[in-house]
């Protein structure tokens, strides 16, 4: 009778993983969920754990991995504060729409609910911040849990779901089983847009004169890269990118604008003002791109193509509805769209990108945070990952380096989560062990997570960190200086000898305070085998530009003060290809 | 009740939902975030095998569809819909206790008897007595009852659903689906 094995919770847990083709996990070992630690070795090396120093380091590596990736990033935490050092990373996954899984152990049944020792009750704190989550009180239920949590993670618009399971539901034993199916009544998230819809929408593609594509996370999630870029070339529309939507279009194509929205590119914020139709591909309208949302697109119908029922009309009213994974609905929408001479409005556009040169890094013998992006980009010619903390660094990052490879640009976009370059460095870097990993961080958010360069030095990963180190909260600090008076409170930071804390990690650490020392240093730093941090110390106080004051409209947009200099990289000529 | 209140409408709206700890505080977090009121909620089982059928009537602006979208999108939710604007049927239930002595006894009776309410318990000096009806009608009849001195007050809050044969929540034949996982490698 005993040919089916049985296998404790903390077993059937590493199985689940084998079958959904997990094999990475970061994370940190406590009380509740040691029976996951004690099983490790019998599953190594098919799956790898990798401890981290802080929980929220753990949900945000498994959160780059998974983008880097395009699997599920898988992290642990045990029961009360591990359980909630991860619900920073869990949110920010949610936000940005990340397939995490985290597993969670919670305190033996018998306390859950008594204020047990280290009991937080996670699975609710974790409610609005998640997909699904899910107590597990029997371990008969393990494996449908933990396969709906990988079915629910992945599909549809993805998204964190968190596994709670108390300590010795995963120490006792059952029989372990493994569905062809998930079946969930309750979970829709499959459609396929309207055929009416994709008519409607090719329909106001062709009567439009001054289109533009603003492709989102979406594309990416669903690899649209050749049918995003099928529809510009093929249609003759040029290409906006939101900040997630970044790599999702070859940063140096011809059709290519950059990012729109609060800092984004001056010509992009006038093109949406002046459009006539807004083709939103994957991607949700957010109050970063749109400005203030009355005056957004006054002059343009709307194409929605999303993932999400929930995001079609929650911001804007869409004339075309197409609603479905973006690259199945790309597909039939480009059989449809036919080539339309617009040159009166590609002349606009390069008119106005002239005119504005929103990239400019203007001559100076300080050393602008710019200038050292940009030199990055010149070293690497855009061949690496590039993950980013929060604030001006991340702008200037979507604004200095164009990205030609697919999905390269790892950053934290709806939540905004400062702290998130060092450990997402770690979880890109493991999902891409033979790429270079560039993590571009501002000295605040460096300072929020790097412990992690123990973990990074003990597991030698080779990720190049170059802090933005401007001694201050740069972007609270413009904020403060642009709509605060001046006022600057608590923004000043006194920051350590960041290269000693290098060295005190065993990694080594470079320096760079003038502008003929930035090539050497990443030339140094691309040399060097193993792990590097540069500490870049740049001028104090440049300001973030374009920019749109909070609250503003997009046409209402402040451009960079104008220098005289040519911009960082002038926009090659936008030519269509011949349809 | 908030009828008339300016721009805000109680929405009736009836959910086929898991029956599973956690689905009501997964629910009732969505309007929160809103800033919805509930103004009131029904749960019960319903023909189908583990699912609960659910009637809210929130206080929304226009807005309530988003939240509806948002709540459709919970694994635990089957199915959900606004059915404001529909022809339904709705009914909510109320026990009301009222203290009494030998005068207002019958009184009381009497009020129930035109109320077509039922007396479930009579003690010396109290009386319960159980409506179903509308809202309008319960308010009417404690109103009435308001001369008396109402010692609790308990209502069920709305049950509803669509008028004639058909299904409020119908519920569609399972299609083989292709289910596109968050995919693999990368290239352009
Ligand atoms: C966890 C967290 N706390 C606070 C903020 C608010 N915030 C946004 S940008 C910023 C300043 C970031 O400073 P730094 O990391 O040095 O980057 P810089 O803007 O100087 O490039 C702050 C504090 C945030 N985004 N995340």
């Amino acid at each position: 009778m005993e040919t089916k094995q049985e296998l404790t919770g903390a077993q059937m847990v590493m199985e689940a993983f084998i079958r959904e083709g997990v094999d990475t996990i970061f994370g940190v070992p406590g009380g509740a969920n040691l029976p996951l630690y004690d099983v490790l070795p019998e599953y190594y090396p098919r799956i790898k754990h990798y401890l981290v120093k802080h929980e929220q380091c753990a949900a945000h590596a498994a959160d780059a991995y998974a983008r880097v990736s395009g699997k599920a990033g898988v992290c642990y935490g045990t029961s009360g504060p591990g359980a909630t050092n991860l619900v920073t990373g869990i949110a920010n996954a949610y936000m940005d729409s990340i397939p995490l899984v985290a597993v969670t152990g919670q305190v033996i049944s018998a306390l859950i609910g008594r204020d047990g020792f280290q009991e937080a009750d996670i699975q609710g704190i974790t409610i609005p911040i998640t997909k699904h989550s899910e107590l597990v009180r029997d371990v008969n239920e393990i494996p449908r849990a933990m396969q709906e949590a990988f079915f629910i993670a992945t599909t549809g618009r993805p998204g964190p779901v968190l596994v709670d399971i108390p300590r010795d539901v995963l120490q006792q034993k059952g029989e372990f089983y493994w569905r062809d199916k998930v079946e969930l009544r309750g979970y829709k998230p499959f459609s396929q847009a309207d055929p009416n819809e994709i008519a409607r929408a090719a329909e106001l593609i062709e009567q439009s004169q001054r289109p533009v594509i603003i492709s989102g996370h979406g594309v990416i999630i669903s690899q649209a890269f050749a049918e995003i870029r099928e529809l510009a070339e093929k249609a003759g529309i040029p290409v906006i990118t939101t900040l997630l939507g970044i790599s999702g279009f070859p940063g140096t194509h011809p059709l290519y604008l950059g990012m729109p929205g609060m800092h984004g590119m001056y010509w992009n914020n006038l093109a949406i003002a002046e459009s006539d139709l807004v083709i939103g591909v994957g991607m949700r309208f957010d109050d970063r791109v749109t400005g203030r949302l009355k005056d957004f697109a006054p002059r343009a119908k709307i194409i929605h193509m999303d993932i999400d029922p929930a995001e079609i009309g929650k911001n804007v009213r869409p004339a075309a509805a197409l609603l479905g994974d973006v690259k199945a609905s790309l597909k039939e929408l480009n059989k449809l769209v036919v080539h339309k001479d617009r040159t009166p409005w590609f002349n606009w556009l390069e008119d106005m990108r002239r005119k504005h040169p929103s990239i400019v890094i203007r001559e100076t013998d300080e050393l602008l945070p710019q200038y050292v992006i940009n030199s990055i980009y010149e070293a690497t010619k855009g061949d690496c990952y590039v993950v980013t903390g929060v604030g001006q660094h991340q702008m200037w990052a979507a604004q200095y380096f164009w990205y030609d490879k697919p999905n390269s640009f790892v950053t934290s976009g709806g939540l905004g989560t400062m702290g998130f370059e060092v450990p997402a460095a770690m979880g890109a870097q493991v999902a891409a062990p033979n790429d270079t990993v560039w993590s571009i961080c501002g000295d605040g958010g460096f300072m929020m997570t790097m412990q992690e360069l123990a973990t990074i030095a003990e597991y030698g990963w080779p990720i190049k960190f170059a802090i933005i180190n401007n001694n201050n909260l740069g972007m609270v600090r413009q904020w403060q200086e642009l709509f605060y008076g001046n006022n600057i409170v608590a923004t000043p930071l006194k920051n350590p000898d960041f290269v000693k804390v290098a060295e005190a990690f065993h990694i080594l650490g470079l320096r760079a305070e003038r502008k003929e020392e930035v090539a050497a240093v990443i030339d140094q730093a691309m040399q060097h085998p193993g792990p590097v941090l540069i500490d870049f110390q740049v001028k104090h106080d440049e300001n973030c530009y374009p920019m749109v004051p909070p609250g503003a409209a997009l046409h209402e947009t402040i451009d960079q003060p104008a220098y005289a200099q040519t911009p960082a990289r002038l926009p090659a000529p936008m030519e269509v290809a011949a349809s | 009740m908030s009828d008339g209140t300016s721009g805000i409408r109680p929405h009736t709206i009836i959910a086929l939902v898991e029956d599973r700890p956690g689905v009501l505080n997964r629910i009732a977090s969505k309007w929160r975030q809103r800033g919805f009121n509930i103004e009131s909620l029904a749960v019960g089982h319903s023909e189908k095998p583990g699912l609960s059928r659910m009637t809210f009537v929130v206080d929304a602006d226009t807005n309530a569809e988003q939240v509806v979208k948002q709540l459709d999108k919970l694994v635990d939710v089957v199915d959900i819909r606004d059915i404001s604007h529909e022809d339904i049927v709705a009914r909510e239930m109320a026990l009301i206790k009222i203290r009494t002595d030998r005068g207002s006894r019958s009184q009381i009776i009497d009020i129930a008897e035109l109320f077509h309410a039922d007396v479930l318990d009579v003690e010396p000096d109290s009386i319960i007595i159980e409506a179903t009806g509308d809202e309008q009608k319960i308010n009417a009849l404690v109103n009435l009852l308001k001369d008396y001195e109402i010692i609790e007050l308990v209502r069920t809050g709305r049950v509803a659903m669509l008028r004639g044969p058909a299904v409020s929540h119908p519920h569609p034949e399972e299609e083989d689906q292709q289910y596109e996982r968050y995919p693999g490698p990368h290239t352009w």
